[in-house]
């Protein structure tokens, strides 16, 4: 996609980072000690930690992610909303507080505090590690993904500037400047998005997108023979015929030198104009047929019917808030779903009506209706991923470490609750914002993860240089706080408790900072690598392995007398190493190596289904077997 | 060596508020399982209009975000008289 950039746009971006990194400097000068560093001295109030939980906790995958989700797939992106959601009500009712009471600036602290086991330092700090970067990969995609237009860079450049700004937020200030800018950020992202979302419902359903929206062609298609030999427009000529499968016939035509692909309609009858992108004979792209400067890669998302009161309309006007969701049921759109050629090396999205009644139901995208062709393995997948979100927040390192920033456990309660109501608040929001996204003529094909900042550009630039920049210091929050994580990980509990290398204040804080440093560049690398896959989708997999390895432990640290040491450390091993190898092996991986997706080994997509009660059942087994262990457990830790 | 960044005091209302909190997860968690249920077991039903021109689906989706908040909040409020109770503040 090729996008105008706005000097306006540009302004304003740079006006966020500049107030982020000058944030930064102020709470260097104040940050010193290693409390300071990694858990902002546990002085920051519960209404600023709330909101910061809410900053950090709708990263690129709540707003960039799931808006693109809902905008592509309609209800099935809510459902990552809905599970998001649902799994603060495991934090707040069972974790926030005991965590508190147990922990000092990590989870492994917490884990290990009934204990002092060095295994639990070891395979806790390593778990923070991998989810830290499972949860870094998605924000560094939608980083890149959000420079393309914005500031007109190559997705590459966009991942470089946020994993180099972040790292020099958090080499500089810690937890402190983290948690401000964490605040600031969420505080903006809340109230812009209750703006979209009003300039959305203002403008109401439009069978007209807008005055420069593509005009598809259809054109009639000529047989002989029962061979597809030219169309009804003499200006086309036939150059090929891929016959894909049963139901999707794929025709490229030429017209003024210029070859354009086009799917056989179902009764063969016309042909119907596609997008591609294809590789030519000497390696280069095109778009549409045409280079990508020639910005023939359109946007794409349009209703096709209105219908209000049983009667068809042009346009509804202004609607409430469920009156938009009940008119949009008896609408009709346009989807575009992707296809590839592999004969002609080119991917196709061709034209797919859907009703708005699919729009707002399950099943576009998880299958799970047997109507639909769902599976017992579709099936599966939809309760794995459900599982995974509603047990994954709670087992997220970077949230975990949030309850340390607060005074008292009546603090981290109250934040928690803050959190849940901003939370909640702006992910019904995403399903208003990702439908508006769905028929705009927004949609850029090639990264879902643009529908939320691309529909506010529909209403102005001013809105969308605002939401952009929101939407990238809510990246470089995010990755800040999960480099804090890493950081402590490394420094704190593997350093510092495990290898006994005893350091003082500022040598701790230097390692950390050190540490960051590494994270961070690690983080650059993987972004790069993992372009183009919807953020939501990878923070799903991020949540299950959160969840396979950390949720068990702290479940049955807090709830089950008899969990041992080594219970811990083998059921953390065995979540991570169980959740990663059926990622590895998933559908949606084998598709990112160039392989068919239908050869994968576990036709799975999220893990948290079998690796998440592997690894419970693996602690309980492991803590009975090594019951005589747990004579060593540290009591009365909470007076250490 | 392992205690909390910031000092605190004994909390004598640990165990009724750990006892609550249990009480209330479990209720959400089979409100959600509920939602997964039907999606699971049969999808169609989510498409019926439970109130007014809103299908289950969204009915049931905000509902869960709803109640969530709702289910904090009493949470917050019972938990908060328990410690004033209790810890004497």
């Amino acid at each position: 996609m090729i996008y105008n950039v706005s000097p306006g746009a540009i302004i304003i971006f740079m006006t966020f980072v500049a107030a982020v990194l000058g944030l930064s400097f102020y709470f260097a000068r104040k940050t010193k000690s290693a409390s300071g560093y990694y858990a902002a001295g546990g002085n920051i109030h519960w209404g600023v930690n709330g909101i910061a939980f809410a900053g950090d906790y709708l990263s690129a995958a709540s707003f960039l992610g799931i808006c693109g989700m809902i905008a592509f797939s309609g209800y099935d992106g809510f459902l990552y909303s809905i599970g998001y959601l649902a799994g603060w009500v495991v934090a707040l009712f069972l974790v926030a507080e005991p965590l508190k009471r147990l922990g000092k600036y990590t989870f492994t602290d917490a884990l290990d505090a009934r204990f002092n086991s060095k295994s639990i330092k070891l395979t806790a700090s390593f778990s923070t590690l991998i989810v830290s970067v499972f949860y870094l990969i998605p924000q560094m995609v939608g980083a890149g993904d959000l420079v393309v237009p914005l500031l007109g860079l190559p997705h590459y450049v966009g991942v470089l500037i946020v994993g180099s700004i972040v790292i020099f937020i958090v080499a500089t200030a810690g937890m402190t400047s983290t948690t401000y800018v964490q605040f600031i950020k969420g505080a903006l992202l809340i109230i812009f998005s209750t703006i979209l979302t009003g300039y959305i419902l203002t403008n109401g359903l439009n069978l007209n997108p807008g005055g420069d929206y593509h005009k598809f062609i259809t054109v009639g298609a000529v047989f002989e023979d029962n061979k597809l030999t030219g169309v009804d427009d003499p200006e086309y000529k036939v150059e090929n015929v891929y016959a894909v499968d049963a139901n999707h016939t794929f025709v490229s035509l030429q017209k003024e030198g210029i070859t354009r692909f086009f799917k056989l309609s179902a009764d063969s009858s016309t042909l119907v104009e596609m997008l591609s992108v294809a590789t030519a004979s000497d390696g280069t792209k095109l778009y549409n047929g045409e280079p990508k400067s020639a910005g023939k890669f359109y946007q794409v998302g349009h209703l096709t019917k209105i219908e209000v009161d049983g009667v068809e309309v042009d346009k509804t006007g202004p609607l409430g808030p469920f009156e938009f969701l009940s008119t949009l049921e008896n609408a009709e759109l346009v989807r575009f779903t992707k296809a590839e050629i592999k004969e002609a090396q080119a991917t196709v999205w061709y034209q797919t009506p859907t009703s708005g009644k699919e729009m707002i139901n399950p099943g576009l995208l998880l299958k799970v209706s047997s109507k639909a062709g769902a599976t017992f393995w579709t099936k599966l997948n939809f309760v794995s991923l459900m599982l995974a979100l509603f047990l994954g927040t709670s087992a997220l390192p970077h949230i975990l470490i949030r309850y340390y920033t607060v005074a008292s456990q009546r603090a981290a309660r109250k934040s928690t609750i803050v959190a849940i109501a901003a939370i909640g608040f702006f992910y019904i929001l995403t399903l208003y914002m990702g439908l508006g996204a769905s028929f705009n003529g927004v949609i850029d094909l090639e990264s879902s993860n643009m529908s939320g900042p691309l529909l506010a550009k529909y209403f102005g630039v001013g809105l969308f240089s605002i939401i952009s920049a929101i939407a990238f210091a809510t990246v470089l929050g995010t990755v800040a706080g999960l480099i804090v994580a890493s950081s402590g990980a490394i420094a704190h509990d593997f350093m510092d408790n495990y290898l006994g290398m005893k350091m003082d204040d500022r040598r701790k804080v230097k390692a950390g900072k050190m540490a960051a440093f590494s994270v961070g560049i690690f983080a650059i690398i993987l972004g790069i690598l993992f372009k183009g896959m919807n953020v939501s989708f990878l923070v799903g997999l991020a949540f299950a392995v959160a969840a396979s390895a950390n949720l068990p432990s702290i479940l049955f640290l807090l709830f089950w007398e008899k969990t041992t040491a080594k219970g811990i450390s083998w059921s953390i091993m065995t979540g991570i190493a169980s959740s990663v190898l059926i990622i590895l092996l998933s559908p949606s991986m084998f598709e990112r190596y160039g392989l068919d997706k239908a050869t994968a080994p576990i036709p799975l997509d999220n893990p948290g289904i079998i690796s998440i009660p592997l690894a419970a059942l693996v602690l309980v087994v492991v803590s009975l077997l090594s019951q005589k262990d747990n004579h060593s457990k540290v009591e009365n830790y909470h007076h250490d | 060596m392992h205690g909390p960044a910031a000092k605190l005091d004994a909390d004598k209302a640990a165990a009724k508020k750990s006892k609550l909190g249990v009480i209330l997860f479990l209720c959400y968690t089979l409100v959600y399982i509920g939602f997964v249920f039907i999606g699971l077991m049969d999808p169609e039903l989510l498409e019926l209009h439970v109130l007014g021109k809103q299908n289950l689906a969204i009915v049931y989706g905000f509902g869960l975000i709803i109640l969530a908040i709702v289910m904090g909040f009493i949470y917050n409020a019972v938990c908060s008289r328990y410690e004033d109770q209790m810890n004497n503040k």
